[in-house]
């Protein structure tokens, strides 16, 4: 054994009596986070903050790992676009199982071109780019997480990401008066799955940063079906006769935050793109 | 209490008002409850209303008579009426450079009637018609500032007025960038101009208050601890606790953009709600921020249930104005000829 192994071994074992000392693993799970009752007014309890662990987000089809998300011809391969290129590993792809039932998206020939068209110019048509909401069922698998707001009377997402909400409306009240980014919902329960119809979009939002696009006449149906206290197995039934030749689904779990100071952080990010919307209409631009 | 509310009546009933409208005579009822035996503070809510936050110079009391209440309801519906006549398709555009009229639709021309809905109503605590938010201090206004606040905004006035307030998009107001509502998000104070509504969704753990403007959702947890002083979210950390059946929210680290009344990121807010009848929260806040005002003040407002559906404000998605704000001036400066920063 060498000495930085022996110094190493003895740090990580001090480090593990510090930790113990310190409480931290010594907590049994029902001091991680307060009891939670297994059910909200006779249906399983949705409460809590859920995030999907899944890369699909940046394709919803199975992908593997790229070296970016937009490209530009090279010498010799397609290598990362300028807009991008700084990022270097951070802006690359990681790869990952896609979310898709048989793994296929049903567009009709033109939309079909218009994904890839989509995905050309990712860098100016991807609305995440721009901080626009996220729209249904993108909002659910992006890489910052939600919280639900479930009680007897009402069923509330809040999104970290965009500051996105919906509130899902138990009673349905009829065709949604104008188009919106996240949609109408409507939740019932069907025994243990909270089944959400989604209605009322605008054509603007996407599926991914891969350009997988719909119309406005796409109709999402959601079905929240616990697994056990911290899982939610997610699925999705995606409908745009405009779009696709027949219906498709989607389906990935959504994990539970467990940790005792699990909450909805902000990420507001408006403010985060005014340079990239406006730096060009500045007094003086950046250079 | 009583006969306020009766002659209330009585004078709103006369001048042909929808009785059912009018807050303060709902009929007393239970407090309804969660099942954990809390008070049901969930449905969507208004805050809108014509009783300004600061007391007008021409009312000396805080509460007001039924008959003024009514006459001033009155007054605000007949402009309203007035003002929702159809324009004359046939009348000219305004003058270059405006009429000089100020308001929504004003000079140029803007919004018009139509597009507000600033509330009709006085506001009503427990059958009391109040002539200002704030209740206390007792005259109704937002207490003296500090001699600190006075230098911090001599400051800033200097800074404005060294800078073009076009230069830049972060000169611009947070409402006019779409990162705030125009409203205070924190205090629930109404904006005067339109959508004040809310939505309060309850359980065990979160008290969780949307705003329609911009579908801002503060999450507010019951009990715990505020975050870490350096991190400061847009509405601040909010903390509940229950003091019987009210809900008392506390409310710290604001950012130092986002100010009320002049206050600094050292603001701090404390609201409570309190279920007055089937259709009516009081909602009363103390604001306390002792680097901006020499003592703290509180205000009440009524929130009145309202069956209207929130739906989706995306102000950013649509926000063309900040564009065209930002490249109309650099057309202004090239047509003038005046680029160089100022």
């Amino acid at each position: 054994m060498n000495a930085s192994k022996v110094s190493r071994d003895i740090s990580i074992a001090l480090l593990t009596a510090v930790m113990v000392a310190a409480g931290f693993w010594a907590a049994s799970p029902a001091e991680t986070q307060a009891a939670r009752p297994a059910q909200v007014a006779g249906k399983p309890n949705l409460n809590g903050i859920w995030q999907a662990m899944n890369t699909a987000n940046y394709d919803v089809l199975s992908h593997q790992a790229k070296a970016a998300l937009a490209f530009r011809q090279g010498p010799v391969v397609p290598v990362p676009a300028a807009g991008v290129v700084a990022f270097g590993a951070i802006g690359a792809v990681p790869a990952g199982n896609g979310i898709v039932e048989g793994d296929e998206i049903p567009y009709l020939p033109e939309a079909a071109k218009k994904q890839k068209e989509n995905q050309e110019n990712w860098l100016d048509r991807d609305p995440e780019i721009k901080c626009f909401l996220p729209g249904v069922p993108r909002a659910n698998y992006m890489s910052l997480p939600f919280q639900i707001l479930h009680s007897d009377k009402a069923v509330f997402f809040a999104y970290e990401y965009a500051g996105a909400v919906r509130n899902i409306l138990l009673k349905d009240p009829g065709p949604a008066p104008v188009d919106s980014w996240m949609g109408q919902s409507v939740g019932a329960w069907e025994g243990d799955s909270f089944v959400v119809t989604v209605t009322g979009f605008n054509d603007q939002s996407w599926f991914d940063r891969a350009g997988n696009h719909h119309s406005d006449k796409l109709k999402v149906v959601e079905r929240y079906t616990p697994q056990g206290p911290d899982h939610l197995w997610y699925e999705a039934t995606i409908e745009d006769p405009l779009t696709f030749s027949r219906p498709w689904k989607m389906r990935f779990p959504l994990y539970r935050h467990i940790n005792p100071d699990a909450r909805l952080n902000q990420f507001k990010c408006v403010e985060f793109v005014e340079e990239l919307m406006y730096g060009k209409f500045r007094k003086t631009p950046v250079q | 209490m009583r006969i306020i509310i009766a002659l209330g009546l009585a004078v709103i009933a006369s001048v042909g008002l929808i009785a059912q409208q009018a807050p303060g005579i709902a009929k007393p009822s239970a407090t309804p409850r969660t099942a954990d035996g809390k008070p049901d503070l969930q449905g969507t809510w208004t805050n809108a209303t014509i009783t300004p936050l600061v007391r007008p110079q021409n009312q000396p009391n805080l509460v007001m008579s039924a008959a003024e209440a009514a006459r001033m309801e009155k007054s605000t519906i007949d402009r309203r009426d007035e003002r929702n006549q159809p324009s004359d398709p046939n009348r000219p555009a305004p003058p270059k450079g405006g009429d000089g009229s100020t308001g929504a639709a004003g000079n140029v021309g803007g919004y018009n009637n139509f597009w507000l809905d600033p509330g009709e109503r006085i506001a009503v605590i427990d059958g009391q018609f109040r002539s200002s938010l704030i209740i206390d201090p007792p005259n109704g206004q937002v207490p003296a500032f500090t001699p600190e606040y006075r230098a911090r905004q001599a400051a800033r006035a200097k800074g404005i007025a060294a800078r073009g307030q076009y230069d830049h998009p972060e000169y611009r107001p947070l409402a006019e960038r779409c990162i705030l509502s125009f409203g205070p998000t924190t205090p629930l104070v109404p904006n005067y101009f339109y959508n004040n509504n809310l939505q309060i969704v309850q359980t065990p753990e979160h008290v969780m208050i949307l705003m329609e403007m911009v579908h801002d959702a503060r999450v507010v947890r019951i009990g715990g601890t505020h975050l870490p002083k350096h991190i400061r979210p847009w509405m601040g950390d909010s903390i509940g606790h229950w003091e019987g059946d009210t809900l008392v929210v506390d409310t710290t680290n604001f950012p130092p953009q986002q100010n009320f009344r002049g206050s600094s990121e050292n603001l701090h807010v404390v609201e409570r709600f309190r279920r007055a009848d089937a259709r009516t929260i009081n909602y009363r806040f103390t604001v306390n921020d002792p680097t901006t005002f020499t003592a703290p003040f509180t205000g009440e407002i009524p929130f009145n249930a309202t069956d209207e559906m929130i739906y989706e404000y995306a102000c950013h998605e649509g926000n063309y104005a900040l564009s065209n704000v930002l490249s109309g001036a650099r057309n202004e400066e090239k047509r003038l000829g005046t680029k160089q920063e100022k």
